[in-house]
């Protein structure tokens, strides 16, 4: 079996992966191996079609194919080595990656340093017990766009969406472009889990009624589809008897949440985060085995790419960094959250970092007027009033290397809400 | 004419399809769906039991004790998983634990081997998950679990490659007495033609509808209740939960809720017991599900209930009777039934097969083969290689480097393989069923588009006619801005 030595392996070439490994690249990493499981970079960019990629990174609206080739573009010039159709198959702590395709076999490359940028995926049917038969027609919505923008295949006539993801209202639109008729989209929370702005050009622009606090309490039709009934549902989730209601339909997609790829990850030993799904990572990316980074929707979901890259050139350039002057020890705080605020990544932060920190995170509620505030120990070092806070929309704090330094001898940072 | 028309593709029929293919006779099997094993031998409970349950002296009892020895030895020849994993009955401190002894000695009396009750220390270090108020268990060391799909699978391809004809997606309209034996009036469900075919005896496996074919031709009628059951299935990553199968004490509608190992590292919650009245009623219910978690929580704690991947529900056929009919039909001559095969039905069916192959040969008159191939393979689990061997194969075969269904991690060659093999699959449940592609936790959300294209390519079937399940379950209605 083949053996090779690479400063770096990325595993996953899309918007994470490449962003982190021209971020190492330019960072003075030459050594390095990006690994795609598909045939063509980009990941799940490329069955994105739709447009609204890019306004932060690059000040232009561009789909999500041509946000791709950005950055495989910026690969190319650098001349960055990539293999595709190859699957990893297994990541050891001692940084040796297993990788397998059909032209080289089986073989291992060890790694000074592995980012992980696999992706995520969605969650099935099953992972809801929606009650019903089983027959043809149920798709997750990820699926079904795949069907569509790259297969060229329709997978139904009168659809029926659950879940308000960003991709269910995505795939509202496309199939109503694409000839079919879209009866609902049903949100089990009295809230959309999707950005306002695909909620407005989705389905408000095709008059596609968004039902909130709905679900499906029973699907028809033994081969395929044939009707699903839907209910309302109480404060408890639990659907209200009598209000249910029957839609004829040949098609029900589900957009009821992306779940982080993290099989190599935990096969690795890795500490995982059970609200985010994805590993527990630093302020650098770096996961709870040292020179191992994680970063994109393998880390945890994002709704915008914009940031996803943001994410992954930091991650890069940490794995550089540990690349050149090894191991950084260095003492951390963990970031803990209160009152409304779910999770953050990073959760530890080095307080004495040289670079600013921009610590995300999501809210676990519908919040107005309200003050996110982060305290380094008891002192308040950042607040800033939010009109408008949604579970659907990732949030950002900044923290500036000085202030962290300020702090250095604080034993957590807590990020919160605060009523104004 | 032919010698052996076999109504049911399911583990009975593929069973006796074999064990008739040992013999010099004409056999054709016919299932009105579009692959072996799509009834209740698919959504099971998967499991190979000891033989302490049932009444002694009946078929039950006899079949079952039989079938588990059959099944260890069939798994080894015809390549299908089978683990030993041990059974557990376990009693409650607010139950009766009389009823354990009553069970352990109608074990012993139906000659099942290595019973034993044992305490709650011994079945803690055992099983680590067991409920608090568990005081003790009957230890079966002789049951097992099995994959289902691929034990009817290996039957079929055993009698394929012996001979046997089998008609998918071929309907029973009628069944007649004629001269010398049987008229089956039969539809092809693709063409929509309909034919006779003349046939010198009927072997009636036909599950939930075995009761109608009797009933066109013996006055002895039969009836079948279909009793549903609902199931769970958990991830592998919840895969040690536990390591044996996990049943409750038995009550009136059934053997109570299991909780066992897959074969493939998955757990196995279920089933409920709930009788109805359509044959086709595999749905499942909030309320169903919900009982299997409630019910699973009797005997199991800390259940991962998170890592559900998917829940679905089978038909129990049960005759009124309450035991196996197994033989010829008193005033049909020729007319051989295997109904109401319902639990342990999966465990015996090797057995009953042998029954009722016995009373068809001697009914015939027929002569053993000497060319009986007694041996097949199963599709190549490459995981199962060291990885220099694996590496080996892709060299030879590098289908086998492309993983098409990264959660299971089957290869391209693994779903060639279904699709080439003798019988192969021609939907996608059918490759699922015999490569384990599409059921892990993503539950095919990013094999399927691969998939159907594959079998597009390989059979020439188009894309619009690739179903999940057969006719009428295609997964696509068109093409683009065409529909």
């Amino acid at each position: 079996m083949k053996i090779i030595n690479r400063d770096l392996v990325i595993i996953g070439g899309g918007p994470a992966g490449l962003a982190a490994a021209v971020s190492a690249w330019d960072s003075g990493i030459k050594s390095l191996l990006v690994i795609e499981r598909d045939s063509h970079l980009g990941g799940i960019l490329n069955q994105c079609i739709h447009n609204g990629f890019g306004l932060h990174t690059f000040k232009e609206e561009l789909t999500g194919p041509e946000y791709a080739d950005r950055f495989i573009e910026m690969a190319d010039e650098r001349g960055i080595p990539y293999i595709t159709d190859t699957i990893v198959t297994d990541v050891s702590d001692d940084k040796t990656v297993t990788a397998m395709n059909s032209k080289d076999g089986i073989f291992k490359i060890s790694a000074k340093a592995v980012i992980l940028a696999m992706g995520c995926r969605e969650r099935p049917r099953g992972a809801l017990n929606t009650p019903g038969f089983r027959g043809a027609g149920i798709y997750s919505a990820g699926t079904a766009q795949k069907l569509v923008n790259i297969d060229g295949y329709m997978p139904g006539k009168k659809v029926v969406i659950l879940g308000s993801g960003d991709i269910g209202l995505i795939m509202a639109r496309r199939m109503t472009l694409e000839g079919a008729e879209v009866k609902c989209v049903c949100e089990i929370m009295p809230y959309s889990g999707g950005l306002k702005r695909n909620i407005v050009q989705c389905l408000d622009d095709f008059g596609i009624p968004l039902k909130l606090s709905h679900t499906v309490v029973d699907i028809e039709g033994r081969d395929r589809v044939e009707a699903v009934t839907i209910a309302q549902v109480d404060e408890k989730l639990k659907p209200i008897p009598g209000t249910e209601e029957r839609i004829e339909c040949d098609t029900l997609l589900l957009s009821v949440g992306l779940l982080p790829e993290n099989e190599l990850t935990t096969e690795a030993g890795i500490t995982m985060s059970r609200i985010t799904g994805g590993a527990e990572v630093n302020e650098s990316f770096e996961t709870s085995v040292n020179g191992i980074f994680a970063c994109g929707n393998v880390l945890h979901v994002h709704d915008l790419v914009d940031y996803v890259s943001q994410e992954a050139r930091a991650a890069g350039k940490a794995a550089a960094e540990y690349i050149a002057k090894g191991e950084k020890s260095a003492d951390r705080v963990p970031v803990y959250t209160q009152n409304g605020v779910r999770y953050t990544v990073p959760q530890s932060v080095d307080l004495t970092s040289d670079c600013d920190v921009t610590v995300r995170f999501r809210v676990s509620d519908n919040f107005r007027n309200k003050k996110v505030c982060v305290y380094i120990g008891d002192e308040l070092v950042s607040s800033r009033r939010k009109n408008i806070l949604a579970p659907g929309e990732m949030e950002q704090v900044k923290l500036k290397s000085d202030v962290l330094k300020a702090h250095s001898s604080a034993k957590s940072i807590t990020v919160k809400l605060e009523d104004c | 004419m032919l010698d052996v028309f076999v109504i049911g593709a399911g583990v009975t029929g593929c069973a006796v399809a074999m064990e008739l293919s040992k013999f010099n006779l004409s056999v054709t099997v016919a299932d009105r769906e579009s692959d072996v094993c799509e009834g209740t031998s698919k959504a099971n409970s998967a499991i190979v039991h000891s033989g302490y349950d049932a009444k002694p002296g009946s078929l039950k009892a006899k079949t079952n004790v039989e079938g588990n020895r059959l099944i260890k030895e069939l798994s080894k020849k015809l390549d299908f998983p089978y683990i030993n994993n041990g059974h557990l009955t376990v009693c409650r401190s607010d139950q009766d634990r009389e009823i354990l002894t009553q069970l352990l000695e109608r074990g012993r009396e139906n000659g099942v081997e290595g019973l034993e009750i044992i305490e709650r220390d011994r079945l803690l270090e055992m099983e680590p998950n067991i409920s608090d108020d568990i005081e003790c268990a009957l230890y079966a060391p002789t049951g097992g679990i099995v994959c289902p799909f691929n034990m009817t699978i290996a039957f079929a391809e055993n009698a394929y490659q012996n001979g046997v004809e089998f008609k998918l997606n071929t309907e029973v309209l009628k069944i007649e007495k004629a001269e010398g034996g049987y008229t089956v009036t039969v539809k092809d469900r693709i063409s929509g033609s309909v034919t006779e075919i003349k046939t010198k005896s009927i072997v009636n496996a036909a599950g939930v509808y075995a009761d109608v074919f009797n009933n066109m031709v013996s006055e002895h009628k039969l009836t079948i209740t279909r009793r549903k059951g609902e199931y769970m299935l958990l991830d592998r990553s919840a895969g040690s939960f536990v390591s044996h199968t996990i049943f409750q004490l038995p009550s009136k509608m059934g053997k109570g809720v299991l909780t066992t190992p897959t074969v493939h590292g998955n757990i196995l919650m279920g089933p409920t017991a709930t009788d109805i009245a359509d044959k086709e009623n595999i749905r499942t219910t909030s309320e169903g599900l919900r009982t299997v978690l409630e019910r699973t929580n009797l005997s199991v704690k800390n259940v991962p209930t998170r890592a559900v991947i998917t829940s679905f529900a089978g038909l129990r056929a049960h005759e009124e009777g309450g035991d196996f009919v197994i033989g010829e039909a008193e005033d049909a001559k020729g007319f051989f039934n295997a109904a109401g095969i319902e639990s342990p039905g999966l465990t015996a069916a090797p057995s009953i097969a042998k029954m009722i192959c016995g009373f068809v040969t001697e009914y015939l008159g027929a002569t053993e083969k000497n060319n009986y191939i007694s041996e097949r393979k199963g599709v190549i689990d490459p995981w199962l290689l060291s990885d220099d061997e694996r590496d080996e194969l892709i060299k030879e075969h590098p289908e086998y480097g492309t993983i098409i269904c990264r959660c299971e991690k089957v290869t391209e060659g693994q779903i060639l393989d279904a699709i080439r093999r003798p019988l192969g699959a021609r939907t996608l449940d059918g490759i699922k069923r015999r490569t384990r592609a599409g059921m892990g936790r993503c539950q095919a959300g990013f094999c399927s588009p691969k998939t159907m294209a594959i079998l597009s390519r390989e059979t020439g079937i188009p894309m619009e006619k690739i179903s999940k399940h057969g006719i009428g379950s295609e997964f696509v209605v068109g093409e683009n801005k065409n529909i």
